[in-house]
């Protein structure tokens, strides 16, 4: 494949034709906030805050969806892309109830992290308190969607790692939520596997194991990333 | 001149104003450097006029909570929400998912619905305050400074705080200091 020459952040370099500005950026050493990207599954840019711009671009760009063109040139931080981060992490934590301190995820939680790391201090948006549900109908595992915020990364590990099929998306807006099957318990549900993928891909405490209570929620993706390739490089090794 | 602070509980468990105590012995070098005016942990019955900074402890609950957080504003020049319940409304905003009138339904759920014996709703006029048909944080209700996250915030993330609004500087708190829960 053609190789492709860019700038990110006034450094110089190239990568291969088809690759994300993601990819590129990681490889060349900057860390740009991310929180609907998981290594191992492909990227939809739901939760932008992995946006950037791009000279001769009016509009900002998600980092993980956007291909690499030849004499592109990316900005990874500016003002304005702080701006909207902390934005985008304000709206967040307004939309559902997130309460950091009666969490199973705290201390081990990846929003949580990115808002600290972003300076964020308080929410300036009213909070819209929403009334959602726990499904703790599983046997082995727990779904808060008081907690959950939407980044399917559970939807793509369940179709595209495991192939179940189990989780998706239903409803659109704020209103969207993840279900199981045909929108029906999730301990009544006969195609999940109980093989956990779900759990270990929640960036947040919105899917639990049973039985864990605040704190005790933490994830060891590099396991996902394992199988995929070990399956797709052969690469049995971490 | 020494700075006159204050701190105040409003709907809180009191875990913000056991975390400052865990200042240890930072408490005994900052007893010389500030009036301490007003504060649960004294008896005082009046909030006092003129406070350089008032830290607040607790999300906004009934209208009292409101009533003293709107003379705090009045008398004082600085005002720091004091971890994740000033900050977030936290955990006493959990009730705002019962919906609207959810300060009726929360009282119906603890004094009537989980009730052993004798059912009934608290009232007391003039001494019980009423619940705000909504629980906020304190910067919804009042304009505020600064912020302290944190469940609670950790004694050394307070004495960041602390150190920094005595030696006049604006605070800035970075990183995991700003960590909620």
């Amino acid at each position: 494949m053609a190789a492709k020459t860019l700038t990110i952040d006034g450094k110089q370099v190239s990568a291969e034709e088809g690759a994300t500005i993601l990819e590129v950026a990681t490889d060349a050493g900057i860390k740009l906030p991310t929180l609907c990207h998981l290594d191992g599954v492909y990227d939809v840019g739901a939760c932008r805050l992995c946006l950037v711009e791009v000279a001769g671009i009016g509009k900002l760009l998600p980092a993980c969806t956007t291909k690499i063109s030849e004499g592109m040139d990316v900005k990874t931080d500016s003002e304005r892309l702080r701006k909207y981060r902390r934005m985008t992490l304000e709206l967040l934590f307004a939309e559902r109830n997130h309460v950091c301190a009666v969490c199973v995820a705290n201390g081990h939680c990846e929003l949580q992290t990115l808002a600290y790391s972003q300076g964020m201090d308080h929410v300036r948006y009213d909070y819209s308190t929403p009334k959602w549900s726990v499904d703790a109908t599983h046997r082995l595992f727990g779904m808060d969607h008081n907690r959950c915020i939407l980044c399917a990364r559970c939807v793509r590990v369940c179709w595209h790692i495991e192939g179940a099929g189990t989780k998706n998306v239903s409803g659109r807006g704020a209103k969207a939520t993840i279900i199981s099957d045909l929108n029906q318990p999730w301990g009544d549900s006969e195609t999940c596997t109980a093989c956990g993928k779900c759990v270990m891909s929640c960036p947040t405490g919105a899917l639990f194991y049973q039985g864990s209570t605040v704190s005790e929620m933490e994830r060891d993706r590099t396991k996902l990333e394992f199988i995929v390739n070990a399956r797709e490089k052969k690469q049995w090794l971490p | 001149m020494k700075l006159r602070v204050a701190t105040v509980w409003l709907g809180g468990c009191s875990g913000c104003h056991m975390s400052f105590l865990d200042l240890d012995e930072f408490l005994i070098e900052l007893a010389g450097k500030i009036d301490l005016v007003y504060s649960p942990i004294m008896d005082v019955k009046e909030y006092p006029k003129n406070v350089d900074v008032c830290l607040i402890e607790g999300a906004v609950c009934n209208e009292d909570n409101l009533e003293i957080l709107h003379t705090i504003r009045e008398r004082t020049k600085v005002l720091v929400s004091f971890g994740d319940c000033a900050v977030t409304g936290n955990v006493p905003a959990i009730r705002n998912q019962l919906g609207l009138s959810n300060d009726e339904n929360v009282l119906q759920r603890a004094y009537i619905e989980n009730a052993q014996d004798n059912s009934s709703l608290p009232k007391a006029e003039g001494i019980l305050p009423l619940l705000l048909k909504r629980v906020v944080p304190v910067h919804e209700a009042v304009y505020v400074e600064y912020f302290l996250p944190g469940c609670p915030p950790p004694a050394g993330r307070i004495k960041a705080l602390m150190v920094q609004v005595l030696g006049g500087q604006t605070p800035k708190l970075e990183g995991t200091q700003l960590k909620f829960g």
